[in-house]
């Protein structure tokens, strides 16, 4: 299993380097042009010399080059000096965004917790729903609820973001006035009021990204849970005596639970990328909204970085997956 | 014995794709999303020849009404006629779906099969597959929507360009899975004994593959396609809700939710036609794709 996990590892740094590289290559071909904003009194030569400050002068494999040294080197050294106060970093240049003309890791770190906030909670929330919902299909398969359950969950996994957002808005916003439609990111918790009002905001937007994961998580577990309630051991666990309870939650459970852990950690990357459309809708804050804008503006350091973040949590949750994998089912051997 | 009678004997053996239809029938929710899915298609497709409003004729002076006789869907902030405005949406949303998803159909089921049968490029191809499923999809398609629109829309006109961007952008990021699913079918129809046969009497590859192993695995590639219309048409809408498809003035049903929510504390109704239009299609096609899935399996179709 170590051998599998250290392996892997390994595997991932290539397939990162080669997502970066193409990544990297895609804007290469971006036709917009950074420094369109730049007055037209300013002569060419100033021009030229701004581009070359920018670092646009250099063959492509150099700024590539720049860039992996930049987020790979410079970037951690900089995370080591914030957390011990050392000094590795300093006079090194870091990833400059061209918008705000600061560090794009900056920017990166001062939007994520808005989006784990709203994203972190929906997906918590989404799997305390599915799974019970999951359980109790599958052990009452084709009654009343299971069909209910089925149906919706097929609905949550049609309807769109965009479309349950905007709807919800119409709703409770609009109609009924019970929840503000944008979402304040500058809205600070420090007492039970404002802590309300913090929970009030964030209903909606939750609310959204939750029926997704719900439809999603829900539909495998109940998969998962009609895969194991017809094996052996479960027949053998009733003709034992155990209570009809134990058998569901424990025997069944364990075993329908490995498909769907993983299922869990494979999603996470998803729904970051998902809530970007979420973000969008509820103008939340965060990274999805930062990459959004950094696509309008063409601000092609923070477009690469943000791209490869996601990249890297795809790549991360896989690599996961596969261990969480391995770890819960003993009858998973990889070498 | 005596019982069989003779009509029953020369009775022609079932089609295969007789019991398929069966027991499709037999689903009530694929049903269901087969009748709404073709008569959505019907209505976007058929409805323009009945419904003479131009989608794009301004009526400054009618702008902003509800619902009545004349507008059954009310009108715009222009004054343009919504029903006419969603039929033509619907047009260009479901012709990208089929054309998306057609795309990386036969981009999927290309590699597939080429993985599946030539054990060297197994190997190479799964990495690529592997390497395109790590890629984040939405955020390169945004890219790629901003890198290539402006050459596209030169070379081809502003329409034409977006739609063959958006179709290609969409095919070349959702292959993969078709592509994983085929290659599993092929690895396991290369080895049956009909295909040994017809390599014994001298059948070339590209003869096997066209004759014997694409027939076979057309079911699994059947269920992807209706996964993949569902899929093409929520990336489109997406696309054009975050402002990066079509061009204001050409609607598809993603766009008009886009330019609905502009008024959505006015006219709150407004977003619920083009949303119910986009979530009713993808519906119907899950729908349609979980009966297919469950009649083109043998194992299901037996009970």
């Amino acid at each position: 299993m170590l051998q599998f996990t250290i392996r892997r590892t390994i595997l991932a740094v290539p397939t990162l380097l080669f997502i970066s590289l193409v990544i990297f290559l895609l804007l290469e071909l971006a036709p917009g042009d950074p420094m369109a904003q730049v007055p037209l009194t300013v002569p060419p030569d100033v021009k030229e010399k701004m581009r070359l400050a920018l670092g646009l002068g250099e063959p492509v494999h150099v700024r590539f080059w720049k860039w992996i040294v930049q987020f790979f080197w410079v970037e951690p050294q900089v995370l080591v000096d914030h957390i011990f106060g050392t000094t590795f970093s300093e006079g090194k240049l870091r990833v400059i965004s061209w918008q705000t003309r600061s560090p794009v890791m900056e920017i990166v770190i001062q939007r994520i917790p808005q989006t784990l906030w709203v994203v972190g909670v929906a997906y918590i929330v989404g799997i305390l729903i599915a799974i019970p919902i999951g359980i109790y299909s599958a052990y009452r398969q084709y009654s009343v609820f299971d069909q209910a359950g089925t149906f919706i969950s097929m609905v949550g996994y049609s309807v769109p973001p965009f479309f349950s957002g905007v709807l919800v808005i119409v709703i409770f916003s609009v109609n009924l006035g019970w929840f503000p439609s944008i979402y304040d990111t500058t809205h600070v918790v420090n007492d039970w009021a404002s802590f309300k009002v913090q929970l009030n905001q964030m209903i909606m937007p939750v609310m959204v990204l939750a029926l997704q994961i719900t439809a999603q998580i829900s539909r495998f577990m109940r998969a998962s849970m009609l895969d194991n309630l017809n094996q052996d051991y479960v027949r053998t666990a009733r003709a034992k005596g155990l209570g009809e309870r134990v058998v569901v939650m424990v025997h069944v459970l364990r075993n329908s639970m490995i498909p769907v852990v993983t299922v869990i950690a494979l999603g996470i990357p998803s729904i970051f990328g998902g809530a970007i459309i979420t973000e969008q809708v509820f103008k939340v804050n965060g990274i999805g909204q930062l990459l959004i804008g950094a696509i309008q503006a063409n601000d092609l350091p923070m477009v690469q970085t943000l791209t490869f973040i996601f990249a890297f949590l795809i790549v991360f949750f896989n690599l996961i997956a596969d261990i969480l994998y391995g770890i819960l089912d003993p009858r998973i051997r990889y070498d | 014995m005596t019982d069989l009678s003779d009509a029953e004997l020369i009775k022609p053996p079932r089609s295969q794709w007789r019991d398929v239809w069966d027991q499709f029938k037999s689903h009530k929710g694929a049903m269901a999303g087969a009748f709404v899915f073709v008569t959505i298609v019907a209505v976007v497709f058929l409805g323009p020849f009945f419904w003479t409003i131009e989608a794009t004729h301004i009526d400054i002076r009618a702008r902003n009404q509800g619902p009545s006789w004349a507008h059954p869907f009310g009108t715009d902030q222009l004054g343009r006629d919504t029903f006419a405005r969603m039929m033509a949406g619907g047009q260009t949303s479901i012709s990208v779906g089929l054309a998306a998803m057609g795309l990386s159909l036969i981009l999927g089921t290309f590699v597939g099969v080429l993985a599946g049968f030539f054990r060297f490029l197994d190997g190479p191809l799964m990495r690529l597959t592997d390497l395109f499923l790590a890629l984040p999809i939405l955020p390169l398609l945004l890219v790629m929507m901003l890198l290539f629109r402006e050459p596209l829309n030169g070379a081809f006109g502003p329409e034409t360009g977006i739609f063959i961007l958006i179709v290609t952008a969409i095919g070349i990021t959702s292959w993969m899975p078709t592509a994983r699913i085929v290659r599993g079918d092929v690895l396991a129809l290369k080895e049956r004994e009909f295909v040994l046969s017809a390599r014994s009497i001298g059948t070339k590859n590209s003869r096997i593959i066209t004759r014997h192993i694409l027939p076979n695995v057309l079911s699994p590639i059947m269920v992807s396609a209706t996964l993949g219309i569902a899929n093409a048409i929520i990336t489109e809408s997406a696309l054009s809700f975050l402002g990066l498809g079509f061009p204001p003035d050409f609607p598809t049903w993603g766009r008009l939710l886009f330019d609905a929510t502009d008024y959505l504390q006015q006219y709150p109704e407004r977003v619920f036609w083009p949303g119910m239009a986009i979530s009713l299609s993808v519906l119907s096609v899950n729908y349609l794709g979980d009966g297919l899935r469950d009649a083109l399996d043998p194992r299901v179709r037996g009970r």
